[in-house]
Formats: C-alpha cells, sequence, structure tokens
C-alpha cells in the first residue's frame, strides 16, 4: 500500500480523501457482494480487480504510460474500443459509481443532473480519480443534454451519437467513427491498418463473448451466479487489462460450468426470475441490484449499459480491407439500443426476447435520477410489458443511500405480487 | 395455535393486533421513538403461543429480534381493507413517512401499487412539520385548517422549501387558517395526481394516519367527486392484515 500511497501522491491526489473514497467502496462491497451466501470462488479474482481500480491498474497503465502508451478517457459504451485498440491507445471508461464523491461535483456542476455525471467529475474536482492525471484526453459522445454540456464545460472531445435509425443516421455515424480512428492515430503516432483492425476486433470480440457465456449459465433453472456478481464482472470489464479479464473469465466460466454439473446455484432459495432494466450501474454502484437480490428475488439479465447492451452484440469479423472493417465496427455500435435514440423500438424488441430467453417473471426498472430519456422511456417499456402479463416497478433513485428503506418495502412488495 | 399477532411499526406508530377466531381480541398503538423494540417484547409477552408477523417499516428489525414472520405494509394493508371492506378494490394509505394507493382483486391480493419514493411530499410529516411552524399540535392544525373559509396556493410540495413559503406568507399577512387549508389543499393535490393516474374501482378505502384528518378526506372527496370510506380505526388497518395474514401461516 505504501508503494501506491507515493503513486497517489506523485499522481496529485488527495490522500486524504482517497482514503475516505476507498473505505466508502470498500465497506459498500463487503455489505453488498461479500454478504452474499454460495458466491463462486472465483469472484475472489474480481473482487481483487475491484479493488485494485485506483492501485493496481493504475500502476499498471503508469507503466504502459512509461513505455509511451497512450490511454484516452472514455464515458459511453458508444466509443469503439476496437478502434483505439488498434491505434495503441488504451480506452478507459471513467464513469464514477461511487456516492461518496457526488457532493464534490457541486464546485462545477449543477445538483440537478445525473449521479453518473457528478460521481465522476467529483471524483476528478476532489482530487480522488487516479486516472484523471493519466488520461490524454478524454472523449465524450452526444447522448444526453448534462453530457454533452459537461464536455463542452471541460473542454473535452466529443464524438456525435446520431438519434435517429435512418440512412443519414447511419452515414453521420460512420463519419464519426472515422474521425475518432483520426483523432486516436494522431495522438498515438500509430495509423491503423487492415490486420491491426482485424486483430482488435476479434480480441474485443471475445471479451463480449466471454461475458455472452456467463450470461448464458442464467438461463439455466438454478443460475451459479448471482445478478449481482454478473454486475461486478462486467463492471470490472470496464477497468481490469483486457487479457487478464478474459484469462480471469475463463476460470470463472469453469467453475461455474462445474457448480452446474453439481446442482450448485447462487441462491439459497427459490426465487422469481427478473430482468434488470434501465440506466447503467457503474462500478461502485450496485444498490438496486442488492436490494432486489435481497428480496427473494433474481436478477438473472441486465440489459443496461453495464449489462447485456454492452456486450450482446459482435462485430463481424469476416472482413476484407479496413473499410469494411472500420463499417462493421460502425454499424455494431450503431445498434446500441440506448434510450437517446427516437424511436428506440429497438430496445423494446430486444426487452421482450430477453424474457422469452430467460424465462423473466417480472421487470425492474432500475432509473437514475434525473436520466431523462431512460425515465421516459420507461413508460413505453412499462406499456409494452403489460401487453404480454409481465409486471413491472420503476425505481428512480441516486447513488446515496437515505431512500434505502423505502426501496426495499417497493421492491418486497413487488416481490410479494409476484409469489401471490 | 388460534392466536395470531399482527404488529406495524411504522415510522412515527407503532400498531399491534391480536386475533382469536378471526376477531380481534387485543389492539393498541403506541409512538414508535427511537427504541421501538422493549416496547414491542413486553407487548409480546403477553401473547404467548400466538403466531407473528411483522410489517411496515421497522419489520426487518422486528422479526430478526423477536422470530416473527414478515410481509409489507403493502400487502398487509390489502389483507386488512379486504377483510374490512370486502368490496373495496382501491385502498389509499397515508402514513408517516409514505403514502400508498394499493389496487386488489376479489381475494385481498395486491395486483398493483403506487407508492411515492424518498420525498416526504404527500405524508403525514409534511403536515406535522407545517403543524409545528405555526407551533400547534397536529389536531389543532386540522381544526384551524377547518375553520378557513378561503385559501392560499402553496407552490412548494417539498417540506424545507413549503416552510419558507409558508414564512413569506404569514409575514406578508395571511391568516393562519388561510394558509393551514392551502398546506391541505397543496397535499390533496399531489395525493390526487397519484389516484387520478388509475382509473378508480367502485369502492374505495383511505386508511393510515392521514385518513383520521377530516380536512384532508374532505378535500379528497371533493377533487374526486365521490365518498371515500373510511375504517372506525384506519390506523390499525395494516396491523390487522398482519394478523389475518398470520392465520394462513
Amino acid at each position: 500500500m505504501d508503494n501506491f500511497r507515493k503513486m497517489w501522491t506523485e499522481l496529485g491526489m488527495d490522500l486524504e480523501l482517497h482514503d475516505q473514497l476507498i473505505q466508502d467502496m470498500s465497506s459498500l462491497h463487503k455489505k453488498t457482494h461479500l454478504s452474499q451466501q454460495n458466491r463462486p470462488k472465483t469472484m475472489d479474482r474480481f473482487d481483487r480487480s475491484f479493488h485494485s481500480s485506483h492501485s493496481g491498474r493504475v500502476a499498471e497503465i503508469l507503466e504502459f504510460r512509461k513505455n509511451g502508451g497512450k490511454m484516452i478517457g472514455t464515458f459511453c459504451i458508444f466509443v469503439p474500443d476496437e478502434i483505439a485498440l488498434a491505434a495503441g491507445v488504451l480506452p478507459l471508461p471513467l464513469c464514477g459509481g461511487s456516492g461518496w464523491a457526488v457532493s464534490y461535483a457541486d464546485k462545477l456542476f449543477p445538483r440537478d443532473i445525473c449521479p453518473l455525471i457528478r460521481s465522476t467529475f467529483g471524483m476528478a474536482l476532489s482530487k480522488t480519480c487516479p486516472y484523471a492525471s493519466l488520461e490524454d484526453f478524454a472523449v465524450g459522445e452526444t447522448t444526453c443534454d448534462a453530457k454533452k454540456k459537461t464536455w463542452d464545460l471541460l473542454g473535452m472531445k466529443v464524438m456525435e451519437v446520431p438519434q435517429r435509425r435512418n440512412e443519414a443516421d447511419r452515414n453521420l455515424w460512420l463519419e464519426e467513427v472515422y474521425r475518432f480512428k483520426g483523432m486516436v492515430e494522431e495522438l498515438s503516432g500509430i495509423t491503423v491498418t487492415a490486420d491491426g483492425l482485424l486483430e482488435t476486433i476479434k480480441l474485443v470480440n471475445q471479451k463480449r463473448s466471454a461475458l455472452q457465456q456467463i450470461d448464458e449459465f442464467r438461463k439455466l433453472d438454478a443460475p451459479p451466479i448471482s445478478g449481482l456478481d454478473a454486475l461486478l464482472v462486467a463492471q470490472v470489464s470496464m477497468n481490469q487489462d483486457i487479457h487478464a479479464f478474459i484469462k480471469d473469465t475463463q476460470a470463472l466460466i469453469e467453475e461455474l460450468q462445474e457448480r452446474v454439473d453439481k446442482g450448485i446455484s447462487a441462491y439459497s432459495e427459490q426465487g422469481k426470475k427478473i430482468l434488470l432494466a434501465g440506466s447503467p450501474s457503474p462500478m461502485g454502484y450496485a444498490k438496486v441490484h442488492h436490494i432486489v437480490e435481497n428480496s427473494g428475488l433474481q436478477i438473472v439479465a441486465d440489459e443496461s449499459c453495464t449489462g447485456l447492451r454492452y456486450f450482446r452484440d459482435l462485430v463481424n469479423e469476416d472482413l476484407n480491407d479496413l473499410d469494411e472493417m472500420m463499417k462493421a465496427v460502425a454499424d455494431r455500435y450503431f445498434g446500441i439500443d440506448c434510450a437517446c435514440f427516437s424511436p428506440n423500438s429497438e430496445r423494446i424488441e430486444n426487452i421482450q426476447k430477453l424474457i422469452k430467453d430467460y424465462n423473466v417473471k417480472g421487470v425492474v426498472q432500475s432509473i437514475l435520477q434525473y436520466c431523462h430519456t431512460y425515465n421516459v422511456e420507461a413508460k413505453i417499456v412499462e406499456k409494452s410489458l403489460k401487453k404480454i402479463g409481465i409486471p413491472s416497478i420503476k425505481i428512480v433513485t441516486d447513488y446515496s443511500q437515505e431512500d434505502i428503506g423505502q426501496i426495499r418495502t417497493r421492491i418486497e412488495a413487488f416481490a410479494e405480487l409476484l409469489m401471490d | 395455535m388460534n392466536s395470531f399477532v399482527g404488529i406495524d411499526l411504522g415510522s412515527r406508530t407503532t400498531e399491534i393486533i391480536q386475533i382469536v377466531d378471526r376477531k380481534v381480541q387485543h389492539s393498541e398503538i403506541f409512538e414508535t421513538g427511537h427504541d421501538p423494540l422493549p416496547r414491542v417484547k413486553e407487548s409480546l409477552t403477553r401473547f404467548e403461543n400466538s403466531l407473528v408477523v411483522a410489517t411496515g417499516y421497522g419489520r426487518h428489525l422486528v422479526s430478526a429480534n423477536v422470530g416473527a414472520h414478515r410481509v409489507t405494509e403493502i400487502k398487509a394493508c390489502a389483507k386488512g381493507t379486504h377483510h374490512l371492506f370486502p368490496s373495496c378494490r382501491t385502498v389509499l394509505d397515508m402514513g408517516g413517512q409514505d403514502s400508498k394507493l394499493i389496487f386488489m382483486d376479489d381475494k385481498g391480493t395486491v395486483v398493483d401499487f403506487e407508492m411515492n419514493d424518498r420525498c416526504a411530499a404527500g405524508t403525514g410529516k409534511f403536515l406535522e412539520f407545517m403543524a409545528q411552524t405555526f407551533s400547534m399540535d397536529i389536531e389543532k392544525f386540522i381544526q384551524t385548517a377547518l375553520a378557513a373559509s378561503d385559501y392560499v396556493t402553496i407552490s412548494s410540495m417539498c417540506t424545507v422549501f413549503a416552510e419558507s413559503e409558508v414564512i413569506s406568507l404569514i409575514t406578508s399577512g395571511k391568516s393562519k387558517e388561510e394558509i393551514a387549508l392551502g398546506l391541505h389543499v397543496s397535499i390533496a393535490t399531489r395525493l390526487h395526481a397519484m389516484i387520478a393516474k388509475i382509473p378508480l374501482e367502485e369502492d374505495f378505502l383511505f386508511v393510515g394516519g392521514g385518513a383520521k384528518n377530516d380536512c384532508l378526506h374532505a378535500l379528497l372527496e371533493d377533487k374526486l367527486r365521490r365518498t371515500i370510506k373510511r375504517p372506525e380505526e384506519p390506523q390499525m388497518v395494516v396491523a390487522l392484515g398482519a394478523a389475518l395474514i398470520a392465520s394462513t401461516y
């Protein structure tokens, strides 16, 4: 730890505040993830990766940068990893999930914007984000109004994510993906080649496939991994070194298969299967997952950006030249069913499919406060679920702990409604 | 076993009911306070050989400490309501820290519900806070509102902001009656908005501590243009439901 303290000081961080942040994150992790019975042993590795996200992982990236490596910060799953990686640039999602950090955003940001933005920049402003001084630049995107103006305020680079699904939008997005390629090439001085891009397409697909394989186990009658742990795996996948992550998932997949063979479930009781839908849960935030799974319900699918939306679709690998590859990458990301699209019927169709595939009996829509797109779209989701007789409940909340009692009552009553 | 006990440990008050042969044998109510467990345990000593179901905000605390079963106040409220008014399909439960609208089927099973989130607007606590601003207890405050011939519009629903608004109304010379009624109207408007989301079934019941508020009851009847039934003891419905659920285990 002493080595890390030296590193944090050199990174210009506020050690005292950072200790508070780490303590807060660790005690929450203990209360939520570590209090689960029947966890797969391999989850240890993901716990360690979670804990090292501000220590060991930062040291790795420092080393990478010492050897000339470049790193960019990202805040959305629309920013194409494979293109950055093909230019030798490490893309690192920096969305904050810490409730502790939220109030530190007050210096620069209004109070009535979402906790995700406030937590992210609360960490930067309180000098508790080790990545703030590590990134060469950050790339924002246009998925919501608060984010757009945040990028303006901070003078960041921006990729324009179209909000409709017409041909013109598709073309605009392809142009943006090319422009992003230019940004990362300029940063690293490395030109993206067809061979290089095909390699990183396959690598990132491999990571997505691993996450998909873990998800497949959750379709079983007795899932060997909890929704809370599957969330942790997805959260870690956005921070850990991609090769190390793939290795850890292989170990987890093996253990999950063994557990299935032996009939070991992650849940000690029978419970109704739930789809979690809505806003993302960045690393450090698992409040709704925790309450839901402590109310006798099982989250067997999560369609959010920290769930299937992140890894459901692969990039086509049957490609001949660089332009085809760029188009394949752009197409894959253009298919992300984010609520910033109008209309977004793809998301409704995807949810209906998940309900069948995962044998889901109820849906919990977990919405971050001030996340207007998912909050309003929740009504469209609810209506579509009513038509097929699937009960749902919407929880609008933030990273704080003050409303846990009320949320627990609502979720437990929802569980009773599903049982009766 | 034919003795069944329901404990509703709420944010403001705790209610305990014992039923024997589906008839209420004993009922009590006390302020929850900061340490309700000793009182709950003491009360329970009188019900030997009883099956106990805990509900309300403190249901986890009670079940962990006295070995009771546990249900949410939403399920318990529906059961209690159904027992008292079998034809009722919708019930509004206004408690200390939240308000709930519950829909049930012809067996008293919950089919859907609405509940306010973290904020105190639309709850009993809101009116208690406002009464304090006038240095009145809640009973006096309700009577003051009922004595008003007109009301001022209170635009803020946030407890903290509403208090500032009330203070500026007082300093601008508005009467306490007008302001007290205005605060009741703002609560009724908020509750009405929650109720108006869904088509109402014919029989509609108002329970919880809030149902004892005659001013609020009258305002709601006015807004909904219909009569709203209230049980004799609106605060006991949830505990009754819990006791009835105990009898089904």
